[in-house]
């Protein structure tokens, strides 16, 4: 069976994250190599978190997260306006960052796995919250840091028929 | 004369981003109209006379590989240039969009220089 590696996944969140940093931010960025690793789930967050989910042969999704702040400059960096609070411009520009970068990693994995779907971002705010997908249980965590800043990405990628399977059958949950 | 255009994104950060890109442009540009979908720009095609459209693919309600179907199947707007601003880059939708009459495609991300040499190629 086919499959897609976690060193496959950093390489893509990297190389789609360069760019869109480097093309439409024009923000400094590194990948922390030290965080790159397998979380059952994200997090705990306070902050602003975007989700874009991929759909075809194979699932996955992405999942993006950063403090109010970074958010508040990517925003400002993305549509050269200054922001002080996490208002709805900041939150559609972090959802359009998000799309890019995701939309970017998932047309990598299109070359291998065939053509994939993308959904519209799902953008949210707030403190202390955690978010789930039903049955997934690997994420490939890539952290970045642009300045003092810190980006969190989680990606995730499986066939759909074990996808299928696995939210079909509880009791492979549990097992 | 002025060229009026509308703007297709459910994304309002790349729809000002855009609107901005198109101000910079070697452009005589008229009025700018925006779009969050694709049936929303073509309630736009029956009310305003448009003469360039720029459209992403990923959109609720209306994607713009839909939008472009009906948009070219129509013979009063067929005529006008469509240029597919979007993160889709799939070799595959790129192809389906050029076939169904694109005049061009874009990637996100993208520079404004991009789109400007692209707006020069159409116009």
């Amino acid at each position: 069976m086919e499959t897609v590696t976690q060193q496959e996944i950093e390489q893509a969140i990297s190389k789609a994250s360069r760019e869109v940093f480097e093309t439409m931010l024009n923000l400094p960025l590194e990948i922390d190599p030290s965080v790159v690793r397998n979380v059952i789930e994200p997090e705990t967050f306070h902050g602003v978190v975007a989700l874009v989910g991929v759909a075809g042969a194979w699932t996955g999704a992405g999942h993006m997260s950063c403090s109010p702040e970074f958010a508040q400059r990517l925003a400002g960096a993305l549509l050269m306006t200054e922001y002080d609070s996490v208002n709805e411009e900041v939150l559609d520009a972090v959802a359009e960052v998000a799309n890019m970068i995701i939309g970017n990693v998932k047309t990598i994995f299109e070359e291998k796995v065939g053509p994939l779907g993308l959904t519209v971002p799902t953008v949210i705010f707030g403190r202390n919250y955690q978010t789930r997908s039903a049955g997934v249980k690997d994420w490939v965590l890539v952290r970045l840091h642009s300045g003092e800043d810190r980006m969190d990405i989680n990606f995730y990628l499986m066939p759909s028929r074990v996808m299928h399977h696995a939210q079909h059958r509880p009791e492979m949950l549990t097992a | 004369m002025a060229l009026d255009v509308l703007i297709v994104d459910d994304s309002a950060a790349i729809r000002k981003i855009l609107h901005r890109v198109l101000v910079q442009a070697e452009v005589q540009l008229g009025k700018v109209h925006e779009a969050g979908n694709g049936n929303e720009a073509l309630e736009k095609m029956k009310t305003e006379k448009i003469g360039l459209i720029l459209s992403d693919i990923n959109m609720p309600t209306m994607d713009g590989i839909e939008f472009l179907t009906r948009l070219k199947a129509d013979d009063a707007y067929k005529s006008v240039p469509i240029l597919m601003v979007t993160t889709e880059g799939s070799q595959a939708k790129v192809m389906q969009a050029l076939a169904l009459g694109a005049a061009g495609y874009v990637k996100k991300p993208f520079t404004a220089d991009q789109i400007k040499e692209k707006l020069a190629g159409i116009l």
